[in-house]
């Protein structure tokens, strides 16, 4: 007896929600784009340099306790949020970390380093017990460079991604390819947004992983439509799509359940650390899935593609006029 | 089947051999690491056979707990430094000047370049002549005739003097080859592993020690300068309380617990006056450091040694006494030796000391994080854990999806483990958290290569082939979609590397190392496997 997530054939007209999916995606983006500008991104010390410490206390002592304790200290604004801890919620066991934000009080770190002394020494006198788990403190001049970094890396790795899949296909497979990626990455950032999780270099990390997941979703179909295409000499693109997404559903299927299984095992009992890059990664895995059937294809088919691939080649291999580059 | 040959099969085994091998010392750690550490001290060990590998995955700083410190070298105070000490040379030289260039004032300028204004406009060009004079040729890789100063006029009565662009190198590179030795040196003092210490771009040093609890402690370390001064010993005593008396301090001996000088405030000498130190031997044979003053430091030393035969002086290493050495005779030439109970390692620590001395620039930091071991014992669990449950959790659904092919899946998704273990080792990677994150994904994506062979079997079993034909095309068939689909997302993994720091970075590495061991579990292991049983078993049929 197997376990089957999808039928052995299917036939469903995916491309039939195309307009409408790329609608809804496209409203999506737009209230993503929206959302950035108008509540903007929780960015992390990272991006905006300042100090944070984590500690953790052996009993459970209320976050105002701690906002009262450092209300005494003359070091600007502070946050003091609870981290949460799924594994933890689970058994039920009390959370006693915490982690503190400082905000940036000088453009040096090191003297940053000297506020988060005081702001040790003030907590270890009011909380007897207390450890530290953890502490960072950026300059302004890193997290600068830090923001260009990351911005530098994003835009590289599409560009490498447009490069590569025209190189490989046809440029109509690179926009589309491209145009689930920019959708992935602007849902990535709305959804930070919108509930305010600390965006990072991790975060960062996260979505090119995303970028180079959902494309990997996108190339599998693409491959597929390639192939089909040169099969099916007359066949209407649409249904070239269609029967290309429905043969390699399957596949898809899997391997988000596969990649997922092994996110999410991650996520509940990772640790706090990599919380917010797991987080981010199973939210990609969902969009990236979903943006290569609902959104790289409905392009395709707009952009319509060259159907004459016999011409370059009777190898097999034809397709594009760098196809013999294959490996 | 016929279309894979045997050879193809022998290195397939091998590969998997080695990975193996390889990867086999990071479940037994602790024991590697304690005999790695037990050889490095030149010790016999039966901890770890010496035939077997030790390389380790070494362990990041978020797994291990330690600090990371970015300095930037204030360059800046050195190029200032120097200027200051020109413009005082440019005084007297023009001074010599004086008819034809008049008074000379300094006005303000940039940082780090000297701008003078002269009195009568008329004599700019003698006045420039003169400070050209004191420029010094300095040695370029490119260029010929290049000085370390550059005087021009920069207007009618002003002159700008400043450091050439082959001497600011020069200068840059001197200093922060001797701020990362020092900053080295300090941090080896301290006792900790494998701490890293890098020169990275033009001013900034990298600093990571693993197993401190805050970086705090290691910018305390940095803080104390190696500052050497040689003092007048008033009084040597067994009582930590005594006070020192006014102008005098109160310092302990390195060598002697228990034992404390009181000492002149006022040094004789300062390290900044050493122009060398030396490791050598006395008279007697034994260890002893050969030291060199400066003109200056040599009479000051010169003075006071003929003043005080017989005396003990001390010599002070950041408020601690190295030894007190009695003086023998007058020592005028600014040279001596020190002498004590040494072996050969104290006195060539001891002249590196010495040499070294204080750091050249101040350390400005630039970042810092910490990570208490508490933390990192409970990243490592958590990662552990998170692994053990994601990978088990994969296997069990490669099995049930696929039967006895997906139990080959995970025979090569078990080796795709022990190979990117095996790799790391031999590179030295560095494994952190998000590093663990790396292989977990690579776990789950892993599979996507034999997923898309398997998917692709189905169907052209579905068209009615043989089964070996069937396995023979799927394999051809799901190839290009593997490659595309592998190099795209490696692509992302080499610009994160490209760009990326610390963490990420090694996110970036075990990804990479992921893809590459994945795809060839995918293509090669999983592929053995099914030849070996198809081969021995030659069933009329097969389900995938």
């Amino acid at each position: 007896m197997r376990l089957r997530l999808v039928r052995q054939s299917t036939s469903f007209d995916f491309l039939k929600l195309g307009v409408p999916a790329l609608g809804a995606s496209a409203l999506a983006v737009i209230g993503s784009i929206v959302l950035f500008f108008v509540v903007g991104l929780n960015f992390g010390i990272d991006f905006r340099g300042g100090s944070m410490i984590m500690t953790e206390t052996p009993e459970y002592v209320a976050t105002s306790e701690y906002r009262e304790v450092l209300g005494t200290l003359d070091i600007g604004d502070v946050t003091v949020s609870e981290i949460s801890d799924p594994a933890a919620e689970l058994t039920g066991a009390a959370v006693n970390s915490v982690m503190i934000r400082v905000e940036q009080v000088s453009d040096e770190a090191g003297e940053q380093m000297a506020v988060l002394q005081d702001v040790q020494g003030a907590l270890q006198t009011a909380f007897p017990g207390l450890i530290v788990l953890a502490t960072e403190s950026v300059g302004a001049k890193v997290s600068g460079e830090l923001v260009q970094a990351g911005i530098l890396a994003v835009v590289l790795a599409v560009a490498a991604v447009l490069f590569y899949i025209w190189l490989r296909f046809e440029w109509q497979f690179s926009v589309a390819a491209v145009a689930a990626l920019v959708h992935d990455v602007a849902l990535t950032i709305g959804v930070f947004s919108l509930i305010g999780l600390e965006f990072n270099l991790a975060i960062i990390a996260a979505i090119l992983t995303i970028v180079g997941y959902s494309l990997n979703d996108t190339v599998v179909v693409f491959d597929r439509v390639r192939e089909n295409l040169r099969r099916f000499k007359k066949k209407p693109l649409k249904d070239v799509l269609n029967l290309s997404i429905n043969e390699t559903l399957s596949r898809t299927v899997m391997t988000s359940v596969t990649t997922l299984l092994a996110l999410i095992s991650l996520y509940v009992l990772g640790g706090e650390v990599i919380r917010g890059f797991t987080f981010a990664m199973i939210w990609g895995v969902i969009v990236g899935t979903y943006s290569s059937v609902f959104i790289a294809s409905p392009i395709l088919l707009m952009l319509d593609v060259k159907r004459d691939w016999s011409k370059t080649g009777s190898d097999g291999k034809a397709g594009t006029q760098f196809a013999n580059i294959d490996a | 089947m016929r279309d894979f040959p045997a050879w193809k099969k022998i290195l397939v085994a091998l590969v998997a051999v080695l990975a193996i091998f390889f990867s086999a010392p990071n479940l037994f750690y602790g024991q590697v690491e304690r005999a790695n550490d037990a050889r490095i001290a030149g010790e016999e060990t039966t901890e770890w056979p010496a035939w077997a590998p030790s390389s380790l995955v070494n362990l990041g700083l978020d797994l291990r707990g330690g600090a990371h410190l970015l300095v930037e070298v204030q360059l800046s105070d050195v190029y200032a430094d120097r200027m200051e000490s020109v413009f005082v040379e440019s005084l007297t030289l023009l001074r010599e000047v004086r008819d034809e260039v008049g008074t000379v004032r300094q006005i303000d300028g940039a940082v780090g370049e000297l701008d003078l204004r002269i009195g009568n406009p008329a004599g700019i060009e003698t006045a420039v002549a003169q400070l050209r004079t004191l420029a010094q040729p300095v040695q370029t890789l490119t260029g010929v005739g290049a000085t370390d100063i550059e005087v021009t006029a920069s207007g009618a009565d002003t002159i700008n003097v400043r450091l050439s662009d082959p001497e600011k190198t020069t200068i840059n590179n001197r200093i922060m080859a001797q701020s990362v030795e020092i900053v080295r040196r300090r941090i080896d003092e301290s006792g900790t592993r494998e701490p890293t210490i890098q020169r990275q771009g033009a001013d900034r040093i990298l600093i990571q020690v693993p197993g401190v609890g805050s970086a705090q402690e290691v910018l305390d370390l940095l803080g104390t300068t190696a500052k050497l001064s040689f003092h007048e010993v008033i009084n040597v005593t067994s009582n930590e309380a005594t006070r020192p008396g006014s102008g005098n301090v109160l310092y302990p001996s390195v060598d002697e617990p228990g034992t404390f000088y009181v000492l002149a405030r006022r040094a004789i000498v300062t390290g900044e006056q050493l122009v060398d130190a030396q490791a050598a031997f006395d008279q007697n044979n034994r260890p002893a450091v050969n030291f060199r003053f400066n003109a200056q430091g040599a009479r000051a030393f010169g003075d006071f040694t003929a003043a005080n035969i017989g005396q003990p002086f001390a010599i002070v290493l950041d408020e601690e006494v190295l030894s007190a050495p009695v003086i023998q005779s007058h020592i005028p030439g600014g040279s001596g030796i020190i002498t004590g109970q040494f072996t050969t390692e104290e006195t060539t620590a001891l002249s590196v000391n010495l040499r070294a001395g204080a750091l050249p620039a101040e350390l400005v930091v630039l970042e810092q994080r910490s990570i208490g071991p508490e933390l990192g014992a409970d990243s490592i669990e958590a990662g552990k854990i998170a692994t053990m449950v994601a990978f088990a959790g994969v296997l069990v659904f490669m099995a049930l999806s696929y039967g006895l092919f997906g139990i080959f899946a995970n025979v090569a998704l078990i080796l795709n483990i022990a190979m990117i273990f095996a790799i790391l080792s031999v590179l030295g990677a560095t494994l952190t958290l998000p590093g663990i994150a790396g292989i977990v994904l690579t776990v789950g994506m892993a599979v996507d290569a034999n997923v898309l062979i398997f998917e692709r079997i189905k169907e052209e079993l579905k068209s009615a082939k043989g089964p070996s034909r069937a396995i023979t095309q799927g394999y051809d068939k799901a190839f290009s979609a593997i490659l595309d689909a592998n190099i795209t997302t490696f692509l992302a993994a080499v610009i994160l590397f490209a760009i990326g720091s610390g963490p990420v970075r090694g996110f970036a590495v075990t990804l990479g190392v992921g893809i590459m061991t994945s795809v060839f579990a995918a293509l090669y292991i999983t592929r053995v496997l099914i030849v070996l049983w198809f081969d021995a078993r030659r069933p009329k049929t097969i389900e995938v």
